[in-house]
């Protein structure tokens, strides 16, 4: 048996955060956890579960200072339905409607897509290609991490082992605009293939690039962004980029090519607000 | 060109007679949460069974050890020294151990058995058996096996001076396609419960309570007053609940022994599609000689299936794939090959369609390939060799009646638009690279199949099934092992009794499917059971009316030729004369217990040679055609499927809704086996075992759907009708095949059609 301790407030997290009883493990929605821990992996790595699914002050959707700020907590669903979203980065909306089916997508958050880390979170291309800013607290106080410096390694993260993610805060800069596309292996409740998303100002002067699948991490593409920036060959650019391997869902000849394709199509269309597949 | 024109089906759920669809028997139960699966079933005392497994492809088992330093109280173990009969799965050869004593042949192979009451002990318990197996050499390609299971021959006329002919053309392929998993919702699941006499009683989810009711018996050395099965609930089959229950059934009563306590097993998913049967993979070789026309000469088919570790059902599978791999076509010269051979990956098996599939799509694709390099359209080339009344197969069958290739092909290509999309889709492919073109391909295609109905050959014949019905003082029961497993046995054998007997649906009840109560109308398999369990229910329900209306011409004097039973009231002459319950209440109180049952005959004139592989392989065929519209996205390769149009002739539709539902089911299945399915495995081991990364199709990735019905009646199927669950397996994947050679100018010979095989494909050189 796993000891679990539920908390409503920050505060009783941060006690237990900082006692670090080993094999601390935070449990958000579960959608990862659970499904771990029925699968029997990495059982014997999980000493104590802190569950903070009901800690309300990490929920909500807000918009201040420019910032569109999104609680750790923060559901695909909560995400899918919230105007605020839908008006100020509908990309974000449209791919949380692509995340799992709709049980995972009431319980699955927005931050646990990021500390589980997944170089396949559906979210994370976005974050990166929107710049956003991890507000991270724990016993010793809070801090800001912008998303590039999170994603370290392989499902390693900058969150220290005292440490939760509080909020995501995504800057709206006038005239850019974020767009993505993901490639599953069928039309919905799929895992990606690969997932790209670019933000881009008018007349390509300003774009970020990022990536998802296609690396051992949640990768901005800085060779691709400079190409296109400048004009030059965003393919062979995004190739230096990335480094897919073969897995059970594609390979790694497919991975780059269609990758290279889809981020070609997104920086020509970028005239479009964002772009919805897998819906008919 | 056919001997009758088929007439178009309506569904019409008004009425409960035959060729009306009323509500399924089984439904109210489903949709409510009433019906009880086996999961939902409590069994006093009851422990949990696991599996023990080998964990290496091939290998010698060295010892089996049980960590002396775990606390083994309350755990029952159970290894092969434990097994009082014969250490065998039954079914066609003796050659697959119940649980491996000495030598290993597949990772999946049971070893060792635990029960315990607590599931999270048992879980830790599995952790504590050592199994120590010294592995040799696997094969895992089966082109590269030198072990044949079965291996068959059918020829026809010469191909030899065909293939000599220079003024013929000669057109080759190479086609393949994987292990496709059934993915029924609920995962194999038996309960054994022993008894006082040392036998035991089997609960179950399965398609064959027979199998298990034999297949112990040997295993247990008990007799056939000893066992009893019992089907429950069972959500769904596909063939995936053929053969492997009975292994399920005989580890559960083996531990359920031992223990002296009743013992469920239910596999949980991951083990279910690890170790449990799958369709055959096969490698198919098709070389033909054609005339610049499209006419087919000759055929040269060479088809080696993978048989997995063990016989199990393989030299049926590969039967049935062999006898449909020329097609729905004229063949003046015929050489078919089929070999299914030993690979050391878990045995696979039964999947509707059974072998039929695979070689379904080896023909299709091949009749695209043929056309393609005649230049012709394919519509043509299926429409010119399509067979009708009165050609002659490669067995020598002769085609006598209900035959509908050619009505369903046009059926199809009118309703989908055929012509005028396949124009569109080559002006499109004309225009020049580097022009302004879409991102987009649209394309569309269309196949034609048969599926020959009942058991392959001399089956049947040795089969002798026995069903029929008893009455009961409110109506009739019926009596027979046939399993619904979700397509609507219980609802279509219904129909079938009550028209018989003249009565409202809701008097006829169905018995409950226990082997020591129901007489053996054979498995629940091959398109079978509305053909000849339905026809022999039929015949039973004539005679216990012709009983019933001899006792009413009695009991009311009057003549016995002119009492008839309409609505549940027995009239004659116009007047009415008795309720049907109370006629039988007074005919069990007078005469005693009515159970008529019958015995199915071969209809005259089927007749098999098995020897020479020779003869009506089936009684009859089913038809359908399907076409495919789709779009091949040039950016990701992926495909979406647009519209999709069926036409389906199978006699005659008992239930045209739930016919419907078996078509709409089967060709969604088939989609995911055109598109999506595939099965991963590294050193034997399957890597993709969960519904999360093994992929089939969600609603989205289904197209809109036109299921047309055809009708044209076998005159020795009940009301006409033939079979029909596989048929809609058979079609779709080439037709997908053929959609996305006329969008994007390749033939893509190896399914699934994946994204990663298009793209190759498109980049080829």
């Amino acid at each position: 048996m796993i000891p679990v301790t539920s908390v409503k407030t920050l505060p009783e997290a941060y006690a237990l955060l900082q006692a670090r009883p080993p094999g601390l493990r935070v449990l958000a929605g579960g959608t990862d956890l659970m499904v771990a821990i029925n699968a029997r992996v990495g059982l014997d790595r999980i000493g104590h579960v802190l569950d903070i699914w009901n800690v309300r002050e990490l929920r909500g959707i807000a918009l201040q200072d420019n910032f569109l700020r999104i609680g750790a907590l923060t559901t695909y669903t909560e995400i899918i339905h919230s105007t605020l979203v839908n008006t100020q980065l509908p990309a974000l909306a449209a791919v949380s409607r692509e995340v799992g089916a709709w049980a995972i997508q009431n319980r699955g958050t927005l931050g646990g897509n990021v500390c589980n880390a997944s170089p396949a979170g559906d979210t994370l291309p976005l974050l990166l290609a929107a710049d956003a800013r991890f507000l991270l607290g724990g016993p010793r106080g809070e801090r800001t991490v912008v998303a590039e410096e999170f994603f370290l390694a392989y499902r390693k993260t900058a969150l220290g082992a005292d440490e939760l993610l509080l909020r995501v805060d995504f800057p709206l800069p006038d005239a850019a605009r974020l767009a993505y596309r993901k490639v599953g292996t069928r039309r919905a409740q799929s895992i990606s293939k690969t997932l790209i998303a670019v933000r881009a100002t008018p007349g390509l002067r300003e774009v970020r690039i990022a990536a998802g699948c296609v690396a051992p991490i949640p990768l901005r593409c800085r060779r691709a962004e400079q190409a296109a920036m400048s004009g030059g060959d965003v393919r062979a650019a995004l190739q230096l980029d990335i480094s897919p391997i073969n897995d059970i869902r594609s390979t790694i000849e497919y991975r780059r090519l269609v990758s290279a394709n889809v981020l070609l199509q997104l920086l020509k269309n970028m005239g479009t607000p964002y772009s919805l597949p897998g819906r008919p | 060109m056919f001997d009758k024109p088929p007439t178009m089906k309506h569904a019409d759920n008004s009425k409960s007679t035959v060729g009306h669809s009323p509500p399924r028997k089984d439904g109210p139960d489903k949709v409510t949460g009433r019906a009880r699966y086996l999961d939902d079933l409590a069994f006093p005392g009851q422990l949990w069974g696991r599996t023990v497994r080998s964990q290496v492809p091939h290998g010698r088992i060295r010892s089996i050890e049980f960590d002396p330093r775990f606390d083994w109280s309350g755990i029952v173990r159970v290894t092969a020294a434990d097994i009082p009969g014969d250490n065998i799965v039954q079914l066609i050869e003796d050659d697959q151990p119940m649980l491996a004593h000495d030598m290993v042949k597949h990772r999946e192979e049971p070893i060792a058995l635990l029960a315990c009451a607590d599931r999270e002990r048992l879980e830790e318990a599995l952790l504590h058996v050592d199994v120590k197996i010294d592995p040799l050499p696997p094969v895992l390609d089966l082109l590269l096996s030198t072990h044949v299971f079965k291996s068959y021959r059918i020829e026809a006329g010469d191909i030899k001076p065909a293939f000599a002919d220079s003024s013929l053309r000669v057109v080759e392929g190479i086609y393949r396609v994987g292990h496709q998993e059934q993915m029924y919702i609920e995962p194999n699941a038996i309960c054994a419960v022993p008894r006082e006499d040392f036998g035991v009683t089997i609960y179950g989810s399965m398609q064959c309570p027979f199998y298990i009711h034999r297949g112990l018996q040997r295993l247990l050395k008990i007799n056939d007053s000893q066992i009893a099965v019992i089907q429950v609930v069972t959500g769904g089959g596909f063939g995936g609940k053929e053969d492997y229950p009975t292994v399920l059934a005989g580890h559960a009563a083996l531990l359920a022994r031992k223990a002296g306590k009743p013992v469920k097993m239910i596999y949980k998913r991951e083990e279910d599609v690890a170790a449990t049967t799958k369709r055959h993979p096969a490698v198919l070789r098709y070389r033909t000689a054609v005339k610049p026309d499209g006419e087919f000469v000759a055929c040269e088919i060479d088809v080696v299936m993978d048989g997995g570790a063990y016989v199990t059902l393989s030299p049926v599978v590969a039967s049935r794939g062999v006898l449909h791999a020329s097609g729905a076509y004229r063949w003046p010269h015929a050489r078919i090959d089929c070999r299914v051979v030993q690979t050391h990956t878990p045995p696979n098996g039964a999947f509707r369609g059974f072998g039929v599939p695979q070689t379904l799509f080896g023909c299709e694709a091949h009749v695209e390939k043929i056309a393609l390099e005649l230049g012709l359209d394919p519509l043509l080339v299926r429409r010119k060799n399509a067979l009708v009344v009165g050609d002659v197969m490669p067995t020598g069958q002769r085609l006598t009646e209900s035959v509908s290739a050619l009505p369903v092909l046009e059926a199809v290509a009118a309703r989908s638009g055929y012509a005028a999309k396949r124009e569109a889709a080559m002006e499109a492919a004309r225009l020049p690279a580097g022009s302004a073109r879409a991102r987009k391909r649209r394309g569309i295609g269309l196949s034609l199949a048969l599926h020959g109905a009942g058991f392959t050959g001399s089956g049947e014949a040795h089969l002798k099934s026995r069903a029929g019905l008893e009455l009961t003082a409110s109506g009739a029961r019926v009596l027979s092992a046939s399993t619904d497993i979700g397509q609507g046995t219980i609802t279509v054998f219904s129909q079938l009794a009550a028209e018989a007997l003249g009565v409202p649906l809701s008097m006829i009840e169905v018995a409950v499917n226990d082997t020591s109560r129901v007489p053996d109308s054979g498995p629940t398999v091959a398109s079978r059971t509305t053909m000849v369990v339905g026809g022999t229910i039929a015949r039973a329900a004539e005679a216990m009316a012709r009983v019933l209306q001899g006792y009413v011409a009695q009991t009311h004097a009057v003549p016995a030729g002119e009492v008839c039973c309409v609505g549940g009231i027995f009239a004659a002459r116009g007047r009415s004369l008795a309720p049907f319950e109370s006629i039988a209440r007074r005919y069990l109180d007078e005469r005693g217990p009515l159970v008529c049952i019958e015995q199915y005959e071969l209809p005259p004139g089927v007749q098999w040679d098995d020897a020479a592989y020779r003869g009506s392989a089936y009684p009859c065929y089913a038809w359908a055609a399907t076409a495919v519209e789709l779009e091949v996205d040039l950016d990701t390769y992926e495909i979406k499927l647009l519209d999709l149009v069926t036409a389906s002739e199978f006699g005659k539709a008992i239930h045209p809704v739930l016919a419907e539902g078996q078509i709409e089911g089967g060709t969604v299945q088939a989609l995911g086996y055109a598109l999506l399915e595939e099965h991963i495995y590294v050193d034997g081991r399957l890597l993709n075992t969960r519904m999360q990364n093994y992929i089939i199709p969600t609603a989205l990735d289904v197209p809109p759907m036109t299921t047309l019905i055809l009708e044209n009646p076998y005159s020795r199927g009940p009301h006409g009708a033939k079979g029909l669950g596989e048929l809609p397996m058979d079609g779709p994947a080439p037709a997908v095949a053929a959609a996305v050679l006329s969008a994007i100018g390749k033939l893509i010979p190896d399914l699934p059609i994946s994204p990663e095989r298009v793209m190759k494909a498109l980049h080829a050189a």
